[in-house]
C-alpha cells in the first residue's frame, strides 16, 4: 500500500454537513407532514380549526367545569334549574358517578358481602397477569388454574351458600361484575365449543359436518339479541314443566352459544392455514385423530389465530351490553337504570354516565386489542422474512 | 342445536341454579322457603327498590302479605323485576310463583295467556300527562291532535291509545319504548308532548321527573285498568291462597283491624272479628286453605290492612298523594269489596 | 422380513369392527344423529306440554289478527286496524331502510377515514387513528344511546326549532324538510330518468369499446351526468313543472307537513354508520397496504397524480382484499340494527317483541326472526359474492 502524496487527494475526513434547512428541523417536518401541497395545507388548517373548536369544549366539559363532589342533583344544576352553577353552565357531573360507583361495580350485591367480589377480582387478576406475560413460568399450571379451578372458586365465592357464606342470588348482581362474569364464562365456554364446532365443520363425517355448518351459519346469521331472546323466552318452554333457569344462566347460555359460532370460524381459519403436510406427517406417525389434532394441528392452528380469538373476545365483551335488552343490568344497564334516579335527574347526568361507561369499556377493549397486536408481532417473527 | 342441548342438559344435570317443581305451587313454595314474586322494574309507589335495594310499593306489599300468610314472615319473599314483555313468560314458565306487577285484568290474558287474576288491588284508568309549562292551554286530551305521545310497548296502554285517538279522529305520533325508564327519560327530555299510562303510574312517574311541578295530569280517563295479582292456571289451591290474601287485607280494613291493634283485636267480643282472626273455637278456615288458622293475623302483622298498604305506598303517607277514590271500600263509596270470610 | 411376518400374523385382529374407520365413522354419526333426534323429541315434547299447560295457541294464524297498535315510522301503509303480518312487514322495511342507509354512509365514512389513515398529512392521520380507536372499542349500544340521549338533550323544542336553509328545520322531534308533491304528468320525469340512465349505460359501453379499439377516451362521467339530469328536466318541462313543495309549518305541537326524519331513526342510523365506519376504515387501510408498493410507483411513473393513482390503480386492486371482510361488516351492521329496540325505533325486532307480548306465541315469533334475518344475511352475502366475483382478478 502506497501513501497518497498527491495534493488533490484529501487525507482527512470532511465533517458531515448539517442537512439543508429545507430537509431538517421543525420547519421541514411541518412542511413535509402538514403543508406538503396546497390541499394538504387546507386540510391541516381545517383540521386545526376543528380541533381548536372541539378540544377546549371537551376538556372544559370533562375537567375544568365539571362538578366533582355533591350529594344529590342540586350540585349539578344551574341557578335557573335550582342549583348553584351560573346559567349556561355545562360540565360533567362526576359527583353522580362517585355517588353511584359501588352500584356501577357490584350492582345490588349486598354491601357487607362485597369483599367476596373484590377477592374474586384479585384472584382473577393474580391468575390472569402471569398468563399474559410471555416470560412468566408455569404456563400450563397457570392455565389449568385459570380455566379449570378458578371458575369453581369464583362460583363458590360469588354465589355463596356454602361454608358459612350467605347465599347471594344472581338477581342482585349487576354492573361491571355481571359484564365480567358474562365475558369470562363466554370465553371459557366458547373456546372449547368453538374448537369442537370447527373440527366438526372440517370433519369427513357428513352428518357431523352438516350439523356443525347449520349451527354455525344459523347463529352467525341472526343478531345476538335474537339469540338472547330465544334463551330468555324459549328455554323455559323447552325445559320440562317446572324446571326454571336463572336469568343470568340464560344470558350466559345465549352469549356462550353465540360466541362459540364466531370462535368456530376463527379456529377454522387457523386449521385451513396448516399445510397438508402436517396432517400427513401426523398420519404417517400413526397418530389417531384426537392425538393428531391435540398434539400437532391445534397447537399450530391456535397460535396462528390468537389475534382472531382476542378480537372475538373483544366483540363478545362489547356484546355483553345487549343483556340490557333482556332486562339484566350489566355495566351499561346499571348506568342506564341510575340515569332514571330522580335524585340525580339533571341535564348532565345522562352524558356523564354514558361517558363513564364508555370509558370503562374502552379501557378494557383497547388494552385487549393492544395485547393482541403485541402477541401478533411476537408470534409473527418466525414467519416474516 | 346439538350444542344447545349439551349446555341445557349439562346445566340441568348440574342443577345449577335450576329448581325443579313437583306437586302444587304451595308445596314448592313451602319447600324452598320463600315466595318468588314478579314485580315491576321501577314504578314508584307500586314496586321500586329504595337506595338500599329493598323493594317497596303496593304490589310489593301484596307479595309480602302472601308470604306472611304462608310463613308468618313478610320477608320470606324474593322479587324478580320484570319488564312488560317478559312478565307473562316468567309466570308461565314457573320462574315466579306470583305476578304482582300492575297488570291489567283482561279476558285475553285470563284465557289465551293462561293466567288467573286473583282480584283487583288497584282500580286504575289510563290518562295523559303533559308539560304545562311548555304547553300552556292544553287541558284536555282532545287537544292533543298532532302530538307525539310516549308509551310503553306491549301494554294495554298502547292499544287503548290507538283506539282512543282513532275513535276521536285525531292524528298522533306514538313514540314506543320497551321499558318504563326509557319512556320516562324520553318524555323528560322533551321527545314527546304527552305521556300516557295508567293514571297512578303518571303520578308516580311525575315524581321522578326533573321538574315535577311543571307537569299536569289531564282529566280524561280513557280506559278501565283493573290492576291485580295473577297466578298460573291449573293450581286452584295456590290461586285460592292468593285470592283470599287479597280479601283478608280488605276484610281487615273493613273490620278496623290494623297492624297496631291486631293483637288486642284477638280479644274482641265481635264474633266476626274472632272468626277472621282465627281465634274462634274449632275453626277450620285457615287449615282448609292450606295455611294456619291465624293466617290473617300474620298478614296484618306483616303489612297492615289494605288501607294501610294503600296510604303508605301511594296515598297520603307517600309522595304520590293519590286519593282513595275508586279504591275506597264499598262502604265508603269505592269498589273494593271483599267476599265474606266465613 | 421378520417384522412383515409379524404384521401378517396379527392381521386377523385388525379386521375387528372396532378398528374399522368406516364402521367407526358410521357408528359415531348414527350416535350423534340419534342423540339429536332424541333431544329434539324431548324438547318438542316439553314444549307441547308447556304450551298446553299455559294454554297458548300455536300456529301462524295470529298473523291475520288485528294488531291494534300504531307505528309512527312506516314505509308502507299501516294503521291499528292492519294485521300482525302487516306490522311485521312494516318492521322488516324499517330494518331494511336503516341497514341500507347505514351501509351506504358507513362505507363512505369508512373509505374516507381509511384513506385518511394513510395520508401524508400527520395531523389528518392522527385524527383518523383516534377516531378508529375510540369507536372500535366502545359497544355499539352505547354509541346508540350516546347519539340518542346526547342529540336529544341538545336539540331544542319544536317552538324554537333550528332553522336550516331550504325550509328545513331541526328540533327534538327530528329533522324536517320540504316534501315533493308531484302533480299530474310526473311520470314524464320518471320516464326521462329511465331514458337518461339507459342512454348513459349505452354511451359507457360504446366509449369502452372505442377505448379498447382506438385508445381514445371519452368523457363518460360528464356525459352521463348530463344525460341523467337533462332528460328528467326535459320531461319536467314538457309536463309543465308538475311539482309543488310541501313545506313544514308550525302546528300546535309539532311541525306539520313536510317530511320528518325522527330522532330514533337519526340516532340509530348515525350510530351504526359511525361505529361500522371505524371497522371499514381498518379494512380499507389493510386493503390499500396489501397492494404492492410497486403498483403505486408504477402509476406515478406513468404520470398519474396521486388521486388518479388511488382511483384507477390502487383501489381497484385493493377492492379484492377489501370486499370479503367488508361483507361481514355489512352483515354486522344489519344485525346490529336490531339494537333499535333500546331507543324505540320500530324495527323488526321491536315490533316482533310487541306482538309476542300480545299473543304470547314465542316460538312462531322467533321462527319469523330467524327466517327474516337469515334471509337478509343470505341476500347480502349473495350480492357481495357477486360483486366480489366481478372485482376479482380476471386472468386472461
Amino acid at each position: 500500500m502506497q501513501e497518497h502524496d498527491v495534493s488533490w487527494v484529501r487525507t482527512e475526513m470532511v465533517l458531515a454537513e448539517a442537512a439543508p434547512r429545507s430537509q431538517a428541523g421543525f420547519g421541514a417536518w411541518f412542511r413535509k407532514n402538514l403543508f406538503a401541497t396546497p390541499i394538504d395545507a387546507a386540510l391541516t388548517v381545517l383540521a386545526l380549526l376543528a380541533l381548536a373548536w372541539a378540544v377546549p369544549q371537551i376538556l372544559n366539559w370533562a375537567f375544568f367545569s365539571a362538578q366533582w363532589t355533591g350529594a344529590d342533583r342540586s350540585a349539578c344544576l344551574t341557578v335557573a334549574q335550582g342549583g348553584s352553577h351560573p346559567d349556561g353552565w355545562s360540565g360533567a357531573c362526576w359527583a353522580f358517578v362517585s355517588a353511584k360507583f359501588g352500584q356501577f361495580m357490584f350492582g345490588r350485591y349486598p354491601i357487607e358481602e362485597r369483599w367476596r367480589v373484590i377477592l374474586t377480582g384479585i384472584l382473577f387478576v393474580a391468575l390472569l397477569a402471569p398468563l399474559l406475560i410471555p416470560r412468566a413460568p408455569y404456563k400450563g399450571l397457570n392455565a389449568i388454574l385459570f380455566f379449570g379451578l378458578f371458575p369453581f372458586v369464583a362460583f363458590f365465592l360469588l354465589v355463596g351458600g356454602f361454608f358459612g357464606l350467605p347465599y347471594v342470588e344472581t338477581s342482585l348482581w349487576g354492573g361491571l361484575l355481571v359484564t365480567l362474569v358474562l365475558s369470562y364464562v363466554g370465553i371459557v365456554v366458547s373456546l372449547p365449543l368453538g374448537i369442537i364446532l370447527a373440527l366438526g365443520r372440517r370433519s369427513h363425517m357428513p352428518a357431523v359436518k352438516l350439523l356443525s355448518v347449520i349451527f354455525i351459519e344459523t347463529v352467525r346469521g341472526v343478531p345476538l339479541v335474537t339469540v338472547l331472546f330465544m334463551a330468555s323466552f324459549m328455554l323455559p318452554l323447552f325445559a320440562p314443566p317446572g324446571v326454571t333457569f336463572d336469568k343470568l344462566l340464560r344470558a350466559l347460555i345465549g352469549v356462550a352459544l353465540f360466541a362459540s359460532a364466531y370462535m368456530a370460524e376463527v379456529v377454522r381459519g387457523g386449521l385451513q392455514a396448516i399445510p397438508k403436510g402436517q396432517y400427513e406427517g401426523a398420519d404417517s406417525l400413526g397418530l389417531g385423530y384426537w392425538q393428531k389434532m391435540g398434539l400437532i394441528i391445534m397447537p399450530q392452528a391456535l397460535k396462528l389465530v390468537i389475534p382472531g380469538i382476542v378480537n372475538t373476545f373483544i366483540g363478545m365483551f362489547k356484546d355483553t351490553t345487549l343483556v340490557l335488552i333482556i332486562s339484566m343490568f350489566d355495566l351499561l344497564g346499571i348506568v342506564k337504570q341510575n340515569l332514571a334516579d330522580a335524585n340525580w335527574a339533571t341535564p348532565q347526568t345522562a352524558k356523564t354516565g354514558l361517558v363513564f361507561a364508555g370509558f370503562v369499556f374502552w379501557i378494557f377493549c383497547f388494552s385487549m386489542s393492544r395485547y393482541s397486536m403485541y402477541m401478533e408481532r411476537r408470534l409473527d417473527t418466525g414467519l416474516r422474512r | 342445536m346439538k350444542n344447545t342441548l349439551k349446555v341445557v342438559l349439562g346445566a340441568a344435570a348440574l342443577g345449577l341454579m335450576a329448581s325443579v317443581a313437583s306437586a302444587g305451587t304451595l308445596e314448592d313454595v313451602k319447600a324452598k322457603g320463600f315466595v318468588q314474586c314478579g314485580v315491576n322494574t321501577a314504578l314508584a309507589g307500586f314496586s321500586a327498590p329504595d337506595d338500599k335495594g329493598n323493594w317497596t310499593g303496593l304490589d310489593v306489599d301484596f307479595c309480602r302479605a302472601v308470604a306472611a300468610a304462608i310463613f308468618g314472615d313478610g320477608n320470606k319473599v324474593k322479587f324478580t323485576p320484570l319488564s312488560a314483555k317478559d312478565r307473562f313468560t316468567a309466570l308461565q314458565s314457573g320462574e315466579v310463583d306470583l305476578l304482582s306487577r300492575n297488570t291489567t285484568w283482561t279476558i285475553q290474558r285470563d284465557t289465551a295467556l293462561g293466567l288467573n287474576f286473583a282480584g283487583v288491588t288497584y282500580y286504575d284508568g289510563q290518562g295523559f300527562m303533559v308539560n304545562a309549562k311548555k304547553l300552556p292551554g292544553v287541558n284536555s286530551a282532545l287537544q292533543l291532535s298532532g302530538a307525539s305521545v310516549c308509551v310503553q310497548s306491549g301494554t294495554t296502554t298502547e292499544l287503548n291509545l290507538a283506539d282512543y285517538f282513532k275513535a276521536n279522529n285525531l292524528e298522533y305520533n306514538p313514540v314506543v319504548f320497551e321499558k318504563v325508564e326509557e319512556a320516562n327519560a324520553a318524555y323528560d327530555s322533551g321527545r314527546c308532548d304527552a305521556y300516557t299510562t295508567d293514571q297512578s303510574g303518571l303520578y308516580a312517574i311525575r315524581l321522578t321527573l326533573a321538574a315535577p311541578d311543571d307537569h299536569v295530569v289531564l282529566p280524561e280517563i280513557i280506559s278501565k285498568e283493573p290492576l291485580g295479582p295473577s297466578v298460573r292456571q291449573g293450581d286452584d289451591k295456590w290461586f285460592d291462597i292468593v285470592k283470599w290474601t287479597y280479601y283478608a287485607l280488605l276484610t281487615a280494613e273493613e273490620l278496623g283491624i290494623t297492624q297496631a291493634n291486631v293483637d288486642e283485636m284477638k280479644n274482641s267480643a265481635s264474633p266476626e272479628i274472632k272468626r277472621v282472626l282465627g281465634v274462634e273455637a274449632e275453626t277450620k278456615i285457615g287449615t282448609d286453605l292450606g295455611l294456619d288458622n291465624d293466617w290473617v293475623v300474620k298478614i296484618v302483622k306483616a303489612t297492615g290492612n289494605y288501607g294501610e298498604i294503600f296510604e303508605r305506598n301511594v296515598g297520603s303517607g307517600s309522595p304520590l298523594k293519590i286519593a282513595r277514590g275508586l279504591n275506597g271500600l264499598w262502604t265508603k263509596g269505592g269498589l273494593q269489596y271483599a267476599m265474606p270470610i266465613r | 422380513m421378520a417384522i412383515q411376518d409379524a404384521v401378517k400374523a396379527s392381521e386377523p385382529a385388525k379386521s375387528s369392527l372396532i378398528y374399522d374407520p368406516r364402521f367407526r365413522s358410521i357408528f359415531f354419526q348414527v350416535l350423534i344423529v340419534g342423540l339429536l333426534v332424541f333431544a329434539i323429541w324431548w324438547i318438542v315434547g316439553n314444549t307441547i306440554e308447556n304450551l298446553r299447560r299455559s294454554n297458548i295457541p300455536t300456529g301462524f294464524e295470529f298473523l291475520r289478527g288485528r294488531a291494534g297498535f300504531d307505528i309512527s315510522d312506516r314505509l308502507i301503509a299501516y294503521s291499528s286496524d292492519s294485521t300482525y303480518g302487516r306490522a311485521i312487514l312494516v318492521g322488516l322495511w324499517n330494518t331494511v331502510l336503516v341497514a341500507v342507509c347505514g351501509i351506504v354512509t358507513a362505507t363512505i365514512i369508512g373509505f374516507m377515514v381509511g384513506i385518511a389513515r394513510l395520508s401524508h398529512n400527520w395531523l389528518i392521520r392522527k385524527i383518523a387513528t383516534v377516531y378508529i380507536e375510540i369507536f372500535r372499542n366502545i359497544p355499539p349500544l352505547l354509541v346508540i344511546f350516546f347519539w340518542y340521549l346526547g342529540v336529544l338533550s341538545i336539540l331544542p323544542a319544536p317552538r324554537d326549532s333550528i332553522v336550516l336553509p331550504f325550509g328545513s328545520y331541526l328540533n327534538s322531534r327530528g329533522f324536517y324538510f320540504p316534501k315533493f308533491v308531484w302533480g299530474e304528468g310526473a311520470w314524464l320525469v320518471v320516464a326521462g330518468l329511465i331514458i337518461g340512465i339507459g342512454l348513459s349505460w349505452f354511451v359507457a359501453r360504446r366509449a369502452r369499446a372505442r377505448q379498447m379499439a382506438t385508445g381514445q377516451q371519452f368523457p363518460v362521467f360528464w356525459t352521463s351526468v348530463a344525460l341523467i339530469i337533462g332528460f328528467p328536466l326535459l320531461g319536467f318541462a314538457v309536463a309543465g313543472f308538475p311539482l309543488t313543495l310541501d313545506f313544514p309549518k308550525a302546528g300546535t305541537f309539532n311541525l306539520t307537513g313536510g317530511f320528518n326524519v325522527k330522532p330514533e331513526f337519526l340516532s340509530l342510523y348515525l350510530a351504526l354508520s359511525f361505529y361500522t365506519a371505524a371497522f371499514i376504515a381498518e379494512i380499507v387501510r389493510a386493503g390499500i397496504l396489501g397492494v404492492s408498493k410497486g403498483q403505486g410507483e408504477a402509476a406515478a411513473s406513468l404520470g398519474l397524480r396521486s388521486g388518479q393513482a388511488l382511483r384507477l390503480v390502487i383501489i381497484p386492486q385493493a377492492m379484492r382484499i377489501i370486499v370479503p371482510p367488508l361483507t361481514s361488516q355489512y352483515l354486522n351492521l344489519t344485525k346490529n340494527s336490531s339494537l333499535a329496540v333500546a331507543i324505540g325505533y320500530p324495527d323488526l325486532y321491536a315490533i316482533g317483541g310487541t306482538i309476542l307480548n300480545q299473543t304470547g306465541q314465542a316460538i312462531e315469533i322467533v321462527a319469523i326472526f330467524m327466517v327474516i334475518y337469515l334471509g337478509i344475511s343470505l341476500l347480502t352475502s349473495g350480492f357481495m359474492n357477486w360483486f366480489n366475483a366481478k372485482m376479482a382478478l380476471k386472468e386472461r
